[in-house]
């Protein structure tokens, strides 16, 4: 259960963005997780729960938005959407280990006041 | 000085924002489009340029529990410890016993004891290096704490990744855990002068690996004898030589120092990268 670091990560570089702006609370974090990242949507939405009590993003509505995979096959040269972990080009069946999308984990933005 | 933002410090890379914006009531929306391990990463980055300054080839090692790290590294010092200066950051939830069997082998050890927290951060494996001289140090181990969800997303500024998948715990590891195989540079199946006792599939473990990892080179070994592994001839290399092989080839590449910065980031890098 590495998503309650994750969250702390998060919840620290929202604050200072919050705090930068001179604000004292936060609305809406909107994150990007990618389905490669290693990290459990559902559980990042728990882990929220519990590491935002007591923070200024307390009451914030916390949204992520997910990010399918996209591996690019260098003997095709053409993007595919892997639907598993194991990334086989549907045209040759060659492994790729080219990733183009999907490991993001990232604060996108902040409604804050 | 650091490459990326310019900081004349790399320890805890805070890099403090002072300017104080005036209060406003009305709620507005903020762009901020950044990695959330930013942080982890750009400390991973600093402690990756210091090794290549060094000449210093830093292997992260991860496992489930039990896979057989500190055992490869006891091995090791064993074998190489004549050859190469070896220094160790072994990183536990609880316990300095795997230290303290790394100790009197010959190589400096620090300990990191975790507490809770289910993987090393590129922060706790600085830390412990404060406590060490690498001076002359060629070959640096990180024993990961033996887990094989969380430290996947860790970069510690190793320059390869070196993933143990032990005779005892089922071929199909890779696809159960694909996260951390995906980020492997070497997958190395351990234990395996027990595999034929434990009716292990050696054939089926190199497929699932090769179908999560295809980048990865996957060696074969026991820390225990000196097996002869793959196309049995005599000649043929045990696991572990293949092992020191590789070792070798690898700080070959660093200690030349004609080889660049990027040409050692090892494949998480690749991986676990988008903003950075
Ligand atoms: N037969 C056999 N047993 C091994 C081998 N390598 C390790 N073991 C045994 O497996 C057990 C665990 O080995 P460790 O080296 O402590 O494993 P580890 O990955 O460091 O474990 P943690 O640090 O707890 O995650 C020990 O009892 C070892 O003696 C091997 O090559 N062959
Ligand atoms: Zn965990
Ligand atoms: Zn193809
Ligand atoms: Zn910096
Ligand atoms: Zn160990």
């Amino acid at each position: 259960m590495h998503e309650v670091g994750i969250m702390e990560q998060l919840l620290a570089i929202a604050t200072e963005h919050a705090h930068k702006e001179g604000a004292s609370c936060i609305h809406t974090i909107k994150a990007r997780v990618g389905d490669l990242s290693g990290v459990v949507p559902e559980a990042l939405a728990f882990a929220f729960d519990v590491t935002a009590k007591g923070t200024i993003a307390e009451a914030a509505s916390f949204e992520i938005e997910r990010v399918p995979a996209q591996c690019y096959c260098t003997t095709c040269q053409q993007l595919f959407q892997p639907s598993t972990w194991i990334h086989e080009c549907p045209h040759c069946h060659e492994m790729s280990h080219d990733i183009r999308q999907g490991k993001e984990l990232e604060l996108i933005s902040l409604e804050i006041s | 000085m650091c490459e990326n933002c310019g900081c004349a410090n790399s320890t805890g890379n805070v890099h403090l924002h002072t300017h104080n914006a005036p209060h406003l009531s009305q709620p507005r929306q903020v762009e901020v489009q950044e990695a959330i391990l930013a942080k982890n990463d750009h400390l991973a980055d600093h402690l990756r340029q210091k090794f290549h300054q060094q000449g210093i080839l830093t292997l992260n090692l991860l496992s489930s529990p039990g896979s057989g790290k500190t055992s490869l590294i006891e091995r090791t010092l064993t074998d190489l410890g004549l050859d190469f200066s070896i220094a160790v950051v072994v990183g536990d939830l609880e316990t300095d016993n795997d230290a303290q069997r790394l100790r009197g082998k010959g190589a400096s050890v620090v300990q990191i004891t975790t507490g809770s927290v289910c993987h090393l951060e590129a922060n706790m494996v600085e830390t412990a290096l404060a406590q060490m001289n690498l001076d002359g140090v060629q070959l640096l181990f990180i024993e990961n704490v033996g887990n094989l969800v969380c430290p996947a997303a860790y970069d510690l500024g190793e320059s390869a990744r070196v993933v143990l998948l032990s005779a005892t715990e089922g071929e199909d590891k890779p696809l159960k855990y694909p996260t951390l195989f995906k980020t492997a540079d070497v997958v190395v199946l351990s234990k395996m002068d027990i595999a034929e006792a434990v009716g292990f599939d050696r054939e089926l473990a190199m497929e699932n690996v090769k179908k999560i990892a295809p980048q990865a080179e996957i060696l074969e070994l026991s820390a225990r004898s000196n097996l002869r592994l793959g196309n049995a001839s005599i000649q043929s290399r045990t696991g572990l030589e293949s092992w020191y092989d590789y070792l070798q080839q690898r700080y070959q590449m660093i200690s030349s120092k004609k080889t660049s910065l990027e040409a050692i980031k090892p494949t998480s890098e690749m991986i676990f990268s988008t903003l950075k």
